[in-house]
């Protein structure tokens, strides 16, 4: 009885089971590199995987975390307050800090966790978490754990986030309010300077989550933040290690020494085992290579414009400006299923995003570029949409 | 203040564009048992009834909205 509310998801399935469909969930059985593998029995192009500078399997990273399980083995087998804080663990903290050019900085097992944990933990009762309304489930998941009031303001509004602000008057000084640097599924960027002239009006504590922002953005691939020139007016800055570094993990970092004072207050900090010291290990290595290696970025940029400008040359609709996250929308889910399959038939992997994970109803192919991807790849993706449009499986008058 | 009865007038006014069973909107209509709204679509009637009133609705209080009257006790309380 307790899976009657879920009779959707199984029509859902049966509908790609009809179709002998499997865009979620595909098993990758073999990794040729951080852009090829065999997917569902397919050698493919991987498209979709958010690994934006190709660390996932530089030798360099892949050392570090073999030399850590060596040194310290698999596991920690605690959390951060009991007996999971390694050396390791305190010295990727510093050096997060040291890269933001702040003083404190904590990480979490996951990008959710620290996400989810640091909305959970900075309003409680009685305050205010005013969400961009495209923020991600983890947002919204810590949002609704905090028992603060959940706000959401229209998507990358600025207008609408003052409106609301305004309405709190002077409770403005109790909210929290929390943006993304690069929106996950279609890709958009946040207007940060007008939001943080926004914040500046009226009030409030801003949170920047940089998942798909950091390694990609600003000149020393900080983020969104650092591109829009205004560290100094963002209270709190959230991560992933599982994009940009190729790991697993996340953080927050604050100039507040504050954020050391809840350090044990984060239930999704405390009470979870910390990161695997061979996972740390890996990604330490990846910041550094992040920090030395601009030329990652650039040519995540260049392929980026290229796959941007190519689908878009296609008649396809994909947002108003490049981004290492390019979706194609469409309005029909069985048209987005058999165009998703039609891309593995030509060794193509991306994800296919329906709702809810669409911001709206509509159906996203959703492209993630790497800069380990080569130019005849991203060629070769765009060719696979062409044959799509010449296959009438996209008629571009039908996109959204 | 607004009245109980303006912010129900509104909701009506809104909700006829989904109405496709050509129900008596009323007090007792339930936004997504009668009329089907989907989760995206509850959003949207949000966010309208906020640009409408000039009000900002916590989304804490949609679980315990299951009625048009629910809504606009809601709003009242919102109100005072």
């Amino acid at each position: 009885m307790l899976f009657e509310k879920f009779e959707y998801m199984a029509e859902f399935q049966a509908e790609l089971d009809a179709q002998h469909v499997v865009p979620f969930g595909a098993i990758t059985e073999k990794i040729l590199s951080a852009t090829e593998a065999v997917v569902s029995g397919r050698k493919v192009i991987l498209a979709g995987t958010n690994n934006y500078l190709g660390l996932s399997f530089d030798p360099r990273c892949i050392s570090a975390a073999q030399e850590a399980a060596g040194k310290w083995g698999t596991g920690t087998t605690g959390s951060r307050l009991a007996n999971g804080s390694f050396i390791e663990h305190e010295t990727l903290e510093s050096e997060l800090a040291a890269f933001y050019g702040v003083n404190h900085a904590i990480i979490f097992t996951t990008g959710f966790a620290a996400t989810m944990g640091m909305c959970a933990t900075l309003a409680g009762p009685g305050e205010v978490i005013l969400l961009d309304a495209d923020s991600h489930a983890s947002i919204y998941a810590g949002a609704q754990l905090s028992g603060a009031e959940i706000i959401r303001f229209k998507h990358n509004d600025p207008e609408d986030l003052a409106k609301r602000l305004r309405r709190l008057g002077e409770r403005t000084s109790q909210t929290l309010i929390v943006v993304e640097g690069i929106y996950s599924m279609l890709g958009d960027k946040a207007p940060l300077q007008d939001i943080v002239a926004v914040k500046q009006e009226y009030g409030g504590s801003l949170f920047v989550d940089e998942a798909h922002s950091m390694g990609v953005l600003g000149t020393h691939g900080r983020g969104a933040v650092e591109a829009a020139g205004i560290e100094n007016e963002v209270d709190f800055i959230a991560g992933t290690f599982s994009k940009s570094l190729g790991a697993t993990g996340g953080y927050c970092v604050s100039r507040h020494p504050e954020l050391e004072t809840i350090r044990y207050c984060i239930r999704s900090y405390i009470f979870t085992a910390s990161s695997s010291p061979m996972i740390v290990a890996a990604t330490r290595e990846a910041l550094q290579i992040l920090q030395s290696e601009p030329g990652l970025r650039r040519k995540l940029w260049d392929n980026t414009d290229r796959l941007y400008s190519g689908l878009r040359a296609l008649g396809l609709s994909v947002g108003t400006s490049p981004s290492p996250v390019v979706a194609v929308t469409l309005e029909d889910r069985s048209q987005a299923i058999s165009c998703w399959s039609a891309l593995m038939e030509a060794g193509v992997y991306v994800n296919l995003v329906v709702p809810p994970a669409s911001p709206s109803t509509n159906f996203l192919l959703r492209n993630s570029v790497s800069a380990a991807h080569s130019s005849a790849q991203i060629d070769t993706i765009i060719a696979a949409y062409a044959r799509l449009v010449d296959a009438g499986l996209i008629d571009v008058e039908q996109v959204a | 203040m607004t009245e109980h009865q303006e912010y129900l007038d509104f909701m009506y006014s809104v909700l006829e564009q989904h109405n496709k069973g050509g129900l008596v909107l009323s007090e007792t209509t339930e936004l997504v048992a009668d009329i089907g709204l989907s989760s995206l679509e509850v959003m949207e009637f949000v966010e309208k009834i906020e640009d409408q009133f000039d009000i900002s609705i916590p989304l804490n209080i949609l679980p315990d909205v299951n009625t048009l009257g629910d809504f606009a006790r809601k709003l009242d309380e919102l109100d005072s």
